[in-house]
C-alpha cells in the first residue's frame, strides 16, 4: 500500500465517523462537530494529493486546503450562532424534539 | 508507510470516535480537540507546515473554544435521560458504513494508478504568501468578504432581540 492510499483511507474513515455522528447524535452541537470532522477529512485528502501529486510546487492543493479551513471556520461560527438562537427559542438542542418549523 | 503515520492515524481516529461516541458533550469537545491535533500533526507529517499550523490556530485555537462556549451556553453538558443517539441511529450507522465501504473500495482499487512522487516538496511560507497575493488574490479577497459577512451574520443571529420588549415595558 502506498503512503497516499494510507492517508486516503484514514480520511475516508474520519469522514465516515463524522457522517455517522452527524446522522445519529441528538444534540445539534454534536451534529456540527460531525460536519467539522467531515470537512477536516476532506482537507486531509487535499493535502495528501498535494504532497504526492506530480506538481507540488504549483501549490494548488495547499491553497484549496487553506481556503477550505477559512470557509469551515465561517461555517462553524454561523452554525453555533444558530444553535444558540434555537436553544433560546425552543429551550432545547435536541434535534428529535425540533420537528416543526413554525415558531 | 512509516511508524509515525500509524501513531498519528490511530490518534486522529480515536479522537474522532470518542468525539462521536462519548455521552458527556464537554468530553466530546475535548476529544474533538484531540482529533484536530492529530490532523494537524498529519499535515506536518505531509510536509505541509503552513496548513498544519493554520489548522492548529484555526481549529484548536478558535473552533474548539467556540464549540465549548456553545455547549456551556446551551447547557448541553447535561446528559439527556433518553440516550444521546437519535431514534433512527441504525439507519444513520448503515449509511455511514456504506459510504466508508464505497470510499475504501475505490481507494484500494486505484492504488496502482495513484500518483506517488517521493521528492519532498520544498515550499516556503514566503512562496505561499507570494502566491496568496499574486495568483490567488481574488479567492483571498472573496474569503475575506465571506468571513466578515459570516461573523456579522453570526452575531446578528445570536443577538438578543430585546428592543421591542424594552419599548413595551417603558410604556
Amino acid at each position: 500500500m502506498t503512503p497516499l492510499a494510507g492517508y486516503l483511507l484514514v480520511a475516508a474513515l474520519l469522514f465516515s465517523i463524522g457522517l455517522a455522528g452527524a446522522l445519529t447524535r441528538r444534540n445539534a452541537i454534536l451534529v456540527l462537530i460531525g460536519i467539522e470532522l467531515m470537512l477536516n477529512a476532506a482537507n486531509l485528502n487535499l493535502i495528501a494529493f498535494w504532497r504526492y501529486g506530480p506538481h507540488p510546487e504549483a501549490l494548488t492543493g495547499m491553497m484549496f486546503a487553506i481556503f477550505s479551513i477559512a470557509v469551515a471556520a465561517a461555517e462553524a461560527a454561523v452554525g453555533l450562532g444558530l444553535v444558540i438562537q434555537i436553544h433560546r427559542h425552543a429551550k432545547t438542542t435536541d434535534l428529535d424534539q425540533m420537528n416543526r418549523m413554525k415558531g | 508507510m512509516s511508524f509515525v503515520f500509524y501513531i498519528l492515524a490511530a490518534l486522529t481516529i480515536a479522537g474522532g470516535l470518542a468525539a462521536m461516541l462519548l455521552k458527556n458533550t464537554v468530553h466530546c469537545a475535548l476529544a474533538l480537540t484531540v482529533a484536530f491535533a492529530g490532523l494537524a500533526l498529519l499535515f506536518l507529517n505531509l510536509d505541509a507546515q503552513f496548513a498544519g499550523f493554520a489548522q492548529i490556530l484555526v481549529y484548536i485555537g478558535a473552533v474548539a473554544i467556540l464549540v465549548v462556549f456553545a455547549i456551556l451556553l446551551t447547557k448541553g453538558s447535561e446528559t439527556p435521560k433518553d440516550g444521546v443517539f437519535s431514534r433512527s441511529w441504525l439507519a444513520g450507522l448503515a449509511i455511514a458504513a456504506a459510504v466508508f465501504a464505497v470510499l475504501s473500495w475505490a481507494v484500494l482499487q486505484s492504488t496502482r494508478v495513484l500518483p506517488h512522487e517521493t521528492a519532498v516538496p520544498e515550499v516556503t511560507v514566503r512562496e505561499i504568501g507570494v502566491a496568496l497575493v499574486g495568483r490567488y488574490v481574488l479567492p483571498l479577497e472573496i474569503v475575506a468578504v465571506l468571513l466578515t459577512a459570516a461573523l456579522i451574520g453570526a452575531v446578528i443571529v445570536a443577538m438578543h432581540e430585546k428592543v421591542g420588549h424594552e419599548k413595551e415595558e417603558f410604556q
